[in-house]
């Protein structure tokens, strides 16, 4: 019998549907229930369920419609009715007419439910599920336009369910992935600190600054407006930056005195061998290697190893001068007691534009006021600091002065160049 | 007393018969608000539905399925169950499927109410 315009335009209808809904990678639940309401539709069929087959689990009712969730969720498929079910590649069978063994073990219940039509669901060779449809509102019996039918919809609908299992693997094993990396940076992390502990360790006057000098340009960085993944990279450049003195002579470095210009030299020779430590490590962060080297670079050229100028020497760079420098200000040498603040604040004021960034100096500024005032939660500065060393009453606007000054100045600078 | 779900579905109660008027295209969205809306009106006690298709052009594949879970729940409540106002092609469409062996069609909204007393409840399914 050739089927009415009527119905293939009703199951094409459906097809497209099906089509569209197959596709879609959003809730699985819901695309199966959509799919197997549209096969339902398709022959107006009042009974139906997808059983999705999973080599790890036991056959597992993902949609039903009509029937009894609980007792079509007992039953099993052997392997050797997998295999059978497979052989025969049947793209449908009637449970009345059937030889199969799985539907032998199973026919009362199955009949019981009013099953009458079994699709196995074979995607790449494998039983991806089984699709049970039963109750044609016809009254009719299943006829071979419906038996095409049928197998084409829960192609696609097997096709589907693949689909969306490889896409959640794929995401399963894309978010292992992310922690492991995630794991591979904080060992890389703790690796890296312990690294700067060690370098430490070898200046005995100087014991954690660059563990300080990393918060510090982590400080800094953030206050600029870096992104999170920039601001660890600024934070591992400044463990590092001194990685290069392990290549001093101990004696140099902890020289109990001013060096004179042969030892000078000798130091000055760190962020270079630093650079040539980190250059041939693969790190996860961008140009941690040139942060090292150009940390003792100054805007006026005066600086080493390069002598390069203000534009040339990467911000990065300038932000680990700073914090370096700072602390070395704030903490206590073998020969001499660390400055006050007050004085720390007119020589960053002075050296701003000659040695430091301004624009770095105002952030780090900046991040301390807000420390100062509360407006950070975190006291991370002030701890470095230690107590007492922040508390004068003049902190807060010698570095409100401080800011206006250098804002005022960067200003003058931008109108200059506008001009 | 006119009520509505969501933006689409319109219903309103003649005694213990509820009118439910399905939209312009019967497909998942709609239809599952009239089903929702159907089975609201049986449990709060109507013994009769009405589904009024006079705005609806098309229904798709799972409006079919929807609509025969709908005949499901009035069969299991004992209700009686009457479509109305259906087009010349979803009439079609209906009978091609087996539909309206389940369900009493009628022309217009007052032809079904006055025919629901006369009805039988929903012929079984089986």
């Amino acid at each position: 019998m050739v089927p009415s315009t009527q119905k293939l335009i009703h199951t094409f209808g459906a097809l497209a549907d099906l089509g569209q809904e197959v596709a879609n990678t959003g809730d699985f639940s819901e695309m199966v229930r959509t799919s197997m309401h549209l096969l339902l539709g398709t022959l107006a069929l009042r009974r139906g369920a997808v059983v999705e087959c999973n080599a790890e689990t036991a056959p597992e009712c993902i949609a039903v419609w009509g029937l009894d969730e609980q007792r079509l969720g007992q039953f099993e498929i052997r392997e050797e009715e997998e295999v059978e079910l497979l052989e025969l590649q049947w793209p449908a069978f009637l449970i009345d007419k059937t030889e199969s063994f799985f539907v032998h073990r199973h026919h009362s219940m199955l009949a019981g439910e009013g099953i009458e039509l079994i699709v196995p669901m074979i995607v790449r060779n494998k039983l991806t599920g089984l699709v049970l449809l039963g109750g044609k509102a016809s009254g009719e019996e299943f006829s071979k336009e419906d038996f095409d039918t049928v197998s084409a919809m829960v192609r696609h609908i097997g096709v589907g369910i693949h689909t969306h299992r490889l896409i959640e693997q794929v995401a399963r094993r894309a978010e292992e992935n992310r922690r492991l990396y995630e794991d591979l940076r904080a060992i890389y992390r703790d690796t890296v600190r312990a690294f700067a502990a060690a370098i430490d360790i070898k200046d005995k006057y100087t014991q954690g600054h660059s563990e300080r000098v990393g918060r510090y340009s982590e400080i800094i960085a953030r206050e600029m407006g870096w992104g999170e993944d920039e601001v660890e990279g600024i934070q591992i450049a400044g463990y590092l930056h001194d990685v290069g003195k392990l290549v001093v002579d101990r004696n140099i470095i902890n020289a109990p005195y001013h060096i004179d210009a042969k030892l000078s030299s000798e130091l000055n020779r760190h962020p270079a061998a630093g650079y040539e430590i980190l250059a041939p490590i693969n790190h996860p962060y961008a140009d941690i290697p040139l942060m090292a080297k150009y940390h003792h670079e100054r805007l006026d050229g005066r600086g080493y190893p390069d002598g390069l100028t203000d534009k040339q020497i990467p911000l990065g760079a300038k932000i680990v001068a700073l914090a370096d420098s700072f602390d070395a200000m704030t903490t206590d040498r073998p020969y001499r007691r660390r400055r006050s603040f007050e004085d720390v604040v007119r020589d960053l004021r002075q050296s701003s534009g000659t040695q430091f960034d301004g624009k770095v100096v105002v952030a780090f500024a900046r991040a301390i006021l807000k420390e100062l005032l509360a407006e950070k939660k975190d006291r991370r500065i002030m701890k470095m600091l230690g107590k007492g060393y922040l508390d004068g009453q003049q902190v807060p606007t010698l570095l409100q002065d401080l800011i206006a000054e250098l804002d005022a100045e960067q200003a003058n600078v931008v109108g200059v160049s506008a001009e | 007393m006119d009520s509505s779900i969501g933006a689409t579905v319109r219903s309103h109660c003649v005694g213990t018969t509820a009118v439910v008027y399905a939209s312009d295209y019967l497909n998942k969205l709609t239809g599952e608000k009239i089903e929702r809306e159907c089975r609201r009106q049986l449990d709060s006690g109507c013994r009769a539905l009405v589904i009024d298709f006079g705005d609806t052009h098309l229904v798709n594949s799972i409006g079919i399925s929807i609509l025969l879970g709908i005949i499901d729940v009035a069969e299991k409540s004992g209700a009686q169950i009457v479509f109305s106002d259906v087009n010349n092609q979803t009439v079609e469409l209906f009978d091609m499927l087996g539909l309206t062996r389940h369900v009493a069609l009628a022309k217009d909204e007052q032809e079904a109410l006055s025919n629901i007393s006369q009805l039988d409840p929903t012929p079984t399914l089986h």
